[in-house]
């Protein structure tokens, strides 16, 4: 394990906000157990706990934590200046912080999404999820690490597209859709495990590119913004 | 406490890095923080003086690249600091913010600081810069139940571990208690000795005086004075004075006063005398000896502008 990923690790895990992670995959592991035990149709329960709360909310949220926090934290305390003082190519600094961020996501996201891919259908439907939910893993949080360095509102900007863009211009602009993370995960999943409680407009082909695209592209943004990293001057 | 018999590591590098500066400016919108300096720092220590707010700390992050000039350019050997990583061989920087990973104890952290310079024996370059700035006693304690002091300590040991010919510090003994700041002093002193170049900004003209022979002041974003530190200080207390005196006739005093030559000026208020004078010691042996003689008794004598920005100003004039 790089220095720069044991060190982003530690910082990680070791923080408060770490705990922040828990509620979200918990709820969903909860509503699946509630669903299933209480007899209820998969049909019925399988969209909105899968989708409308898996994949909509918990992906976006846990990634939107921890993707801002891997390199923001360390940004807003100032800590970054130790990283930076060395003489490290900035792509070993950003490549070890966004495969901790992506692998912590992938793991948190993945477990919850995996049993109540189980419960609602088969073990092959767990597993696609699961697989599809650790793919959009990096892809949000190659976006958020990104916009970590591009703002000071990271957290803010990542709510904004997460609920505005995905979650409401989706529903309505179906046009968005082709834009939106989300519905990669939604057609990856569905492709590795085709079922009808997954759906959505954006083929498979066009998923799979956007996903690389936008997981290279603003990690090379990431890396430029970072060559170019500027202290706030003294505000006193 | 063990004697500090340790010693900085000598390399093979070449010794005596230069780092330039010429013409940098740097404005933020409408605001210009540091306004055409231009210097050449060499091997020992250097000392950046300026008031709070004079643009050191915005010289110093360009100097460390991390801030890009607005114009002019900063180089460490003729190599930009600026978008340049391999810089941070040999340069160290030990920023005024007091930022450290508080989840790591000090070993751990410099530790970390030198697996990330890839140095050929992370733990003994560790060890030996802890060694250094004396924090054996702590190392394997977590840096959050640190004391300011010994997390400047720390935070400069990770800046030394990589025994850099450059080493840049701002404001380094904020927060240090007595002891703590005499053998920071100590340090620097013996790095300069031995061929690194230093450079530590303060606003405190005592630190600098003991410190370092050479100093950089800098005014307003402006470098107002630089070279021997004795010349500017007799610059300094050489300066004309304004005095606020009250006496028991102020008229008959301010004619008394304009008779001398180190006088040069007195101006008659509701409050009493504005005496300018141009030779501080002249004029406080002097007054005494005036005032008497014509049956006056001084009832205040109050320095008016003995604050160090006044000091600092008067040298952009001079």
């Amino acid at each position: 394990m790089s220095t720069v990923s044991w060190i982003t690790a530690r910082g990680l895990l070791g923080r408060r906000r770490f705990l922040l992670l828990f509620p979200l995959p918990v709820l969903l592991i909860l509503l699946a157990v509630l669903s299933r035990a209480l007899g209820v149709d998969p049909g019925e329960w399988g969209p909105p706990v899968l989708v409308g709360l898996g994949l909509a909310v918990v992906l976006p949220v846990i990634a939107l934590i921890v993707g801002t926090g891997v390199l923001g934290a360390e940004i807003d305390d100032g800590t970054v200046v130790h990283l930076l003082t060395k003489p490290l190519p900035r792509w070993q600094i950003v490549l070890p912080k966004l495969a901790v961020a992506a692998g912590v996501t992938a793991v948190t996201v993945a477990v919850p999404l995996y049993v109540a891919g189980v419960l609602a259908s088969s073990v092959r439907v767990g597993l696609a999820l699961a697989a599809a939910a650790s793919i959009g893993a990096l892809a949000y949080c190659a976006f958020f690490l990104a916009l970590s360095l591009v703002t000071r509102r990271p957290v803010l900007l990542g709510l904004v597209y997460v609920l505005i863009w995905e979650g409401l211009l989706g529903n309505f602009v179906s046009g968005t859709k082709v834009l939106s993370i989300q519905q990669y995960v939604i057609a990856l999943a569905d492709r590795f495990a085709p079922t009808e409680l997954l759906g959505t407009d954006v083929s498979v082909p066009v998923a799979a590119v956007m996903s690389t695209l936008i997981a290279v592209g603003f990690t090379a943004l990431a890396v430029d913004r970072l060559r170019s990293f500027s202290v706030a001057g003294e505000t006193s | 406490m063990s004697v500090t018999s340790v010693e900085p590591r000598s390399t093979s590098a070449p010794t005596g890095s230069r780092l330039d500066l010429a013409g940098v400016s740097r404005w933020y919108g409408n605001v210009v923080a540091v306004n055409d300096v231009s210097m050449i720092l060499g091997p020992g220590v250097t000392g950046l003086l300026g008031p709070n707010g004079a643009g050191k700390t915005t010289l110093l992050h360009m100097m460390a690249g991390f801030l890009a000039p607005s114009r002019g350019a900063v180089t460490l050997d003729g190599a930009p600091t600026w978008r340049n990583p391999e810089v941070y061989r040999r340069l160290g920087l030990v920023s005024e913010r007091e930022a450290v990973h508080t989840f790591l104890t000090a070993y751990e952290f410099v530790l970390a600081s030198a697996r990330l310079h890839q140095l050929p024996d992370p733990a003994e370059a560790a060890r030996r810069a802890i060694a250094l700035v004396e924090l054996e006693g702590a190392q394997s304690r977590r840096i959050g139940t640190y004391s300011k002091g010994m997390r400047q300590r720390a935070r400069v040991a990770a800046a030394l571990v990589h025994d850099p010919q450059v080493l840049l510090l701002d404001e380094p003994f904020n927060g240090m208690d007595p002891r703590q700041r005499l053998h920071m002093m100590d340090l620097l002193h013996r790095l300069g000795g031995a061929g690194r170049t230093i450079l530590f900004s303060s606003h405190i003209l005592e630190e600098v005086e003991q410190l370092s022979g050479t100093v950089q002041v800098m005014v307003a974003g402006r470098l107002a004075a630089s070279g021997d530190f004795r010349t500017i200080r007799r610059l300094m207390t050489n300066r004309p004075h304004v005095f606020a005196v009250r006496s028991t006739d102020d008229r008959a005093l301010a004619v008394a006063l304009m008779a001398e030559p180190s006088v040069t000026g007195v101006e008659l208020g509701q409050a009493g005398l504005t005496v300018r004078v141009s030779d501080y010691g002249a004029f406080t042996r002097v007054l005494p000896k005036v005032a008497p003689a014509r049956g006056i008794r001084v009832r205040q004598l109050v320095p008016e502008d003995e604050s160090l920005e006044s000091v600092f100003s008067y040298l952009v004039e001079a």
